[in-house]
C-alpha cells in the first residue's frame, strides 16, 4: 500500500517531466526555432549594445524631457493602483468568507474580480485602445483594472487569514457589521494591504513602460520614439532613467513595507 | 434561583447527513458554573454558539433570560449578545491593537454605527476598561499591543472584554487550552472568581476533566451530539466517564481518581 503510494507518485512525476519535454521539443520544431543559434547570436547583440546603446553627452540635452515623461508614468501607475485599490478593498470585503454580506454577493464580488484579474494589462490596454484612442488615459485604465483584480484577489485572502477571529469575538459582543470592519478588519489588514498596494505600484512601473508602447503615452512611447529614430544614445538613456526610477521606487517601498509590518 | 438558561430538545445538523447535536436538553441556573466536557467533535463548541446563535440550531428552543434566542429579529439578537461574553481557545483579540483598545471592543454592542465605525469611547467606558484590567493584573501593559503578550495575558485581555460588556453569562470555548498549567490555573481562579463575586453565570467547554471537576458547580458531559451525564461533579463515576469519553476514557480514569481523592 505505501510501496504503491510512493511508486504512483514517482511514476506521476516522471511523465509530467515527460510531457513537458515532449511539448518544448515540438513547439521548437513548429517554430521552427534554432536552439543553438538563437544562444550563439546572444554574444553578438551584447557587442552591438555595447558599441552602439550607450548614452552621450548630448543625450543629455533630452534628460528634461525624458524625467517629465517618467514622472508622468510613474503618477498614473501610482493612481491607477491606489483608485484600483480602493474599489479592490470593497469587493474584497464583500467577496470574503468572513465579512461578506451573504453568499450571494460575495460569489458576485469574487466573480467580477477573477474576470478582470485573468485578463493582462496589456490586453487590457488593446480593448480599451478602441474606446478611448491612443492616450494616457487607455493606460491609466488599463492598470487600475488589472490591479482591481489582482488586489481584490490578496485582500480577500489577508482577511480571511488575519482578522476571521477577531471578527467572530466582535459579531459575539453584538457589534454591527460597520463596527466590526472598520475595528477589527482594517486594523488586522491594513499593513498586509499596503504591502500588497506597494507590491501592485511596483509592477505597475514596470507594465506602465510596456502599455505606453502600446498607448503612446508615457516614458514607454519615448523609448519607441528615439529608439524607431535610431537615436540608440537617447534611448538608452531612457532605459538607465527607467532602471534607476524602479530601483528607486523598490527601496522606497521596501522601507514603507519595512515600517508599516 | 431560576433558571438564566434553558435548552430545550436541540439539534443541529450540518449539511445533509451530519448530526452535531442531537435533541440536547439542559438549564442553567443564574451564577452556576458549568462545565460542558467530552471528546474532541463531541459537538461542545457547535453547542455553545448555538446559545448566542453565532451557529442557528436546526431545531428546539433556547431561552436565554425569558427571551427565545431562535426567533429573535437582528436587532434583539444584538441586544442579547451584549448581555452574554465569550471567550475562545485562540483569544480572538485584534493583534495589532493595543490591550485597553481589545478591551473596549466587548462595548461596539451597545455603540450606534457612528460612535462604533469611529472607535468613540466615553471617559467611563476607558476608566472601566482600567479598572477591569487591574483586577485582572493586566495593569503594566494596558497599552502594550495586544501581539507583544504571552498566551496567558491574552487569554486575560480576552475575559477583559468579556467582563466589559456587563454580561449576565460568560461562553467560554476551551479557554485553556491552548495554555501552560501555570497559566491556566490563573484563568480558571479568574473566572471562578468572576463567577463567584459578580455572580456571573459561567459556562464553559473543557477538555480536562479533571479542571472541570474541580472548578464546576454542574457538569454536562456530551458523547456525539448527545447529554450522557448532566449532574454535580461529586457524584460523577468512573462508568459515568466512559459514558462520556467512550475509548478515550482509559488515560482520563487516573485524573478522575485523583480528584476525588484529594
Ligand atoms: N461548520 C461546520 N460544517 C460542518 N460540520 C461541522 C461544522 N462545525 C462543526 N462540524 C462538525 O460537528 C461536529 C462537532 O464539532 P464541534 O462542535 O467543533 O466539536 P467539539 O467542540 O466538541 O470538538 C464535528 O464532527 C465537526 O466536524
Ligand atoms: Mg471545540
Amino acid at each position: 500500500m505505501q510501496a504503491n503510494y510512493f511508486a504512483k507518485k514517482k511514476r506521476n512525476t516522471l511523465g509530467f517531466i515527460a510531457i513537458l519535454g515532449a511539448v518544448t521539443l515540438l513547439a521548437i520544431i513548429i517554430t521552427e526555432y534554432n536552439v543553438v543559434k538563437g544562444f550563439t547570436s546572444l554574444p553578438k547583440a551584447v557587442e552591438w549594445g555595447l558599441a552602439n546603446f550607450y548614452p552621450t553627452q548630448e543625450s543629455l540635452t533630452k534628460l528634461p524631457d525624458i524625467l517629465d515623461k517618467l514622472i508622468e508614468t510613474l503618477l498614473v501607475s501610482i493612481a491607477a493602483t491606489t483608485t484600483g485599490a480602493v474599489v479592490a478593498l470593497l469587493f474584497a470585503i464583500l467577496g470574503s468568507n468572513t465579512t461578506r454580506v451573504n453568499a450571494f454577493f460575495g460569489g458576485i464580488s469574487r466573480g467580477i474580480a477573477t474576470i478582470f484579474r485573468n485578463i493582462d494589462v496589456a490586453a487590457w490596454a488593446m480593448i480599451l485602445l478602441f474606446s478611448f484612442g491612443q492616450s494616457s488615459l487607455t493606460g491609466y485604465f488599463a492598470l487600475f483594472f488589472g490591479s482591481f483584480g489582482f488586489l481584490t484577489r490578496a485582500f480577500v485572502e489577508t482577511i480571511d487569514e488575519v482578522s476571521s477571529g477577531s471578527v467572530e469575538a466582535l459579531q459575539a459582543t453584538g457589534a454591527g457589521y460597520f463596527s466590526i470592519i472598520f475595528q477589527s478588519v482594517i486594523p488586522s489588514s491594513l499593513p498586509q494591504m499596503i504591502s500588497w498596494i506597494l507590491f501592485m505600484i511596483e509592477t505597475n512601473i514596470r507594465s506602465a513602460t510596456l502599455i505606453g508602447l502600446l498607448t503612446g503615452s508615457g516614458i514607454g512611447f519615448t523609448f519607441n520614439l528615439y529608439y524607431k529614430n535610431l537615436n540608440y544614445d537617447v534611448a538608452s538613456l531612457v532605459v538607465v532613467v527607467i532602471i534607476a526610477a524602479i530601483l528607486f521606487i523598490e527601496s522606497v517601498s521596501n522601507y514603507v513595507r519595512r515600517a508599516v509590518l | 434561583m431560576t433558571a438564566l438558561l434553558e435548552v430545550n430538545h436541540v439539534s443541529k445538523q450540518f449539511g445533509s447527513d451530519m448530526k452535531a447535536l442531537s435533541d440536547v436538553n439542559f438549564s442553567v441556573q443564574e451564577g452556576e458554573f458549568v462545565s460542558i466536557i467530552g471528546p474532541s467533535g463531541a459537538g461542545k463548541s457547535t453547542l455553545l454558539r448555538c446559545i448566542n446563535r453565532m451557529i442557528g440550531a436546526s431545531s428546539g428552543e433556547i431561552i436565554f433570560d425569558n427571551m427565545n434566542v431562535m426567533n429573535l429579529k437582528k436587532k434583539d439578537l444584538k441586544l442579547i449578545r451584549t448581555k452574554i461574553g465569550m471567550i475562545f481557545q485562540h483569544y480572538n483579540l485584534v493583534n495589532r491593537l493595543s490591550v485597553i483598545e481589545n478591551t473596549l471592543h466587548g462595548n461596539l454592542g451597545k455603540k450606534s454605527t457612528l460612535a462604533g465605525v469611529l472607535g468613540l469611547y466615553s471617559q467611563e467606558e476607558k476608566e472601566q476598561a482600567v479598572n477591569i484590567l487591574h483586577v485582572l493584573g493586566l495593569e503594566e501593559h494596558i497599552y502594550k499591543r495586544a501581539d507583544q503578550l504571552s498566551g496567558g495575558q491574552k487569554q486575560r485581555v480576552g475575559i477583559a472584554r468579556a467582563l466589559i460588556q456587563n454580561p449576565r453569562m460568560l461562553l467560554c470555548d476551551e479557554p485553556i487550552a491552548s495554555l501552560d498549567p501555570n497559566s491556566a490555573k490563573i484563568i480558571m481562579d479568574h473566572l471562578r472568581n468572576i463567577s463567584r463575586t459578580m455572580g456571573i453565570t459561567v459556562l464553559i467547554n473543557l477538555h480536562q476533566v479533571d479542571v472541570a471537576l474541580k472548578y464546576s458547580d454542574k457538569i454536562i458531559g456530551i458523547n456525539h451530539g448527545q447529554v450522557v451525564y448532566n449532574g454535580s461533579p461529586k457524584n460523577i463515576t468512573k462508568e459515568d466517564i466512559q459514558r462520556i469519553y467512550g475509548s478515550e476514557a482509559e488515560d482520563l480514569i487516573f485524573d478522575v481518581g485523583g480528584i476525588h481523592a484529594s
